[in-house]
Order: C-alpha cells, then structure tokens, then sequence
C-alpha cells in the first residue's frame, strides 16, 4: 500500500448533483418533455391540487406522474384513477430526491413522449430545495393552516421556487393567516416568485394556475 | 434522516475522484460546514459512521468537520456581523438591507488517502 497524502478537493457537496441535473434538462429539452417538480410539506395538498391539475389539462396533453414517498403507494393510486400514466417512487427513508432518482423515475415512467411529467416529491420543506432534481420548473405548495410566517423559517425552500401557490384559501376565515403579509415575506426571499391562492378543493385559483402551466409546457 | 442523504452524496463524490485520480483506500475526509448550512455535525458523523462500511474505499475513513461561522453583511454601512447573534438586523446602523456572506458550505475540503 502507498502513502497516503492530502488532496485538495474543494468542492461542494451538491456541486455532482448540479452537475447531472443540468445534463438532464438538456436531455429534457431535446425530447420537449417539461419536467415540474412539486413541493410541500405533508398534508399541504400536493395530491389533491395534482388531481385538479390533470383533470383540467389532461385532454391537451399527455402527462405522466412520479409520486415519491418514503412508503406505500396510497397516492400513486389516488392519481392512477384519472387514467394517466402513474409510478410510485419509494425513497427508502430518505428525505428528498436527487436527480439520479428522477432519472430512474422518469424511465421506469417510460416518459418518453409525454408532455408533461409531474415530481410529486417527498414532503418536506427542508432537504427537497437542496438538491435539485433536473426539473424544468419548481413550485411548492404553502397551505393556509401551516401559517403565514413559513417563508421566514424555510427560506432556501421558497427562494428556489418558480410559482408558490397558496392552498386552502377557502379556509381562510378560520385561521390567522394574513395572505399579504405571506405574500411579502415571499417576494423577500424571492423577488421573482409567482404567487397565485388557490382552492384545491373549491377550484378557486387553479384556472390562473393551469394556465400558467400550459403556456410553459407549451413553450418548453 | 436528512444526514443519511447527504452522506451518501458525500461518498459518491468521493468515489468518482478515486476513479479519476486512481485512489484505493481514504483515510479521512474533511468538510467545511457553514454555522446555518442546516446540517447538524453529530447527526452527520453518526450517518457516516452507519454509512461508511458499505464502500470498499471509505470503511475505515475518520470524517472531519471544519465549521465556518455564518456572517452578515450590511449593504448600508458595509460592515460584516455574527449572523447567530444579530440574525437580519445590522448591529452597527440598524439597517435591514443585509445578507448572508458565509454560512452555508457544505463543502468537502480535502481527502487523505492512497
């Protein structure tokens, strides 16, 4: 056995997941497949405002849908029912996806031809904003009982995200939850974030939603 | 559970530097570690240590953890200050034009090995 001796490495632990979320984009790209990658924490609504989501685009364009969970598959078969293309994910206790998984995701998805390919990824407001997974566009989710002062304590969540919709607006009247305080503590973090209120459960909000989404998938 | 994931990107890394450079057995590794990197050290050596027996390479490496102190700086009066104590608001003008300078590495700084 030799010497051992130091080397220099400097390099960021995240900087090999960058790099392979990057390729896959491109790859991405070339295929016009549009990758969302979803986010919240449990129990924001992410499979609810995904149901809603797909019934409305579902006759425009063919999507397919990636749930990663630590376990079971309660909402891959909540999502199959609509009659798209569905795979359930299992993390295997970890807290996040990287983009080696989505990779493996997308191909066990078979994705190829689809439109749109929708991350519904694990939740958790924390290790999901570190590691990119290659997706196209990022949103996430805040649910109205979680509080207005979310953005304040996960902010590297709500600074990497494209559109941030504010779900269970329809009950609103029940908690304190001040939208333009929320609203400005976001666009603090993330001048740049669409911020749209929306009722998954009513419909209120999910047109301007929907719409925003069909015009990137369209210009992707 | 967030520790577990970051170390195996950490070995991964690794691994794909000991095929560049030809390594076969490491030694130590050491990371630099912002204060607000959201990355708890004990939680990370305790993954490692689980973690570490399952590649060839790294079984026997000692993780090092080199911590960085997160530090603010004010875009009005150009002073830097301790993020931990003073958090958003500058200590030395009151101003809450601030932001974060260091912090948030998560870094591996340098390998031991052969």
């Amino acid at each position: 056995m030799g010497e051992f001796r130091v080397l220099e490495v400097k390099q960021s632990i995240f900087a090999d997941n960058d790099r392979r979320a990057d390729e896959l984009r491109k790859e991405l790209k070339t295929k016009k497949l549009f990758l969302l990658n979803l986010m919240s924490s449990p129990g924001a609504g992410k499979t609810t405002t995904l149901k809603k989501t797909i019934r409305c685009l579902q006759d425009k364009l063919t999507i397919g849908v990636m749930e990663a969970d630590i376990d079971s598959d309660v909402d891959a078969r909540s999502i199959s029912e609509l009659g798209v293309k569905t795979i359930q994910l299992h993390t295997g206790g970890m807290c996040h996806l990287d983009t080696e998984m989505t990779r493996q995701g997308l191909k066990g998805l078979e994705a190829d031809g689809l439109d749109l390919a929708i991350l519904e990824n694990v939740g958790n407001l924390v290790c999901p904003a570190e590691f990119d997974t290659g997706a196209v566009k990022n949103v996430m989710i805040l649910s109205v009982p979680e509080g207005h002062d979310k953005p304040l304590k996960y902010p590297l969540m709500f600074t990497i995200c494209d559109v941030v919709l504010i779900n269970k607006i329809d009950v609103l009247p029940y908690f304190d939850f001040d939208l333009e305080v929320c609203k400005s503590y976001i666009l603090k973090r993330n001048p740049n974030a669409i911020i749209i209120p929306i009722s998954a459960c009513t419909g209120e909000g999910i047109e301007e939603w929907v719409q925003w989404l069909s015009k990137e998938v369209r210009n992707w | 559970m967030h520790e577990l994931g970051l170390v195996t990107h950490i070995v991964r890394t690794i691994e794909d530097i000991s095929i560049e450079v030809q390594l076969t057995n490491v030694s130590s590794v050491t990371l630099e570690l912002g204060e607000v990197s959201g990355v708890i050290p004990d939680y990370l050596t305790d993954c490692w240590k689980y973690f570490r027996v399952k590649s060839e390479l790294l079984k026997e490496a000692d993780l090092k953890i080199f911590m960085i102190p997160a530090v603010t700086i004010c875009e009005d009066c150009n002073r830097t200050y301790s993020t931990l104590k003073y958090k958003k608001i500058c200590p030395h003008c009151g101003s809450g034009t601030t932001y974060l300078k260091t912090g948030t590495e998560f870094n591996i700084k340098e390998i031991e090995a052969c």
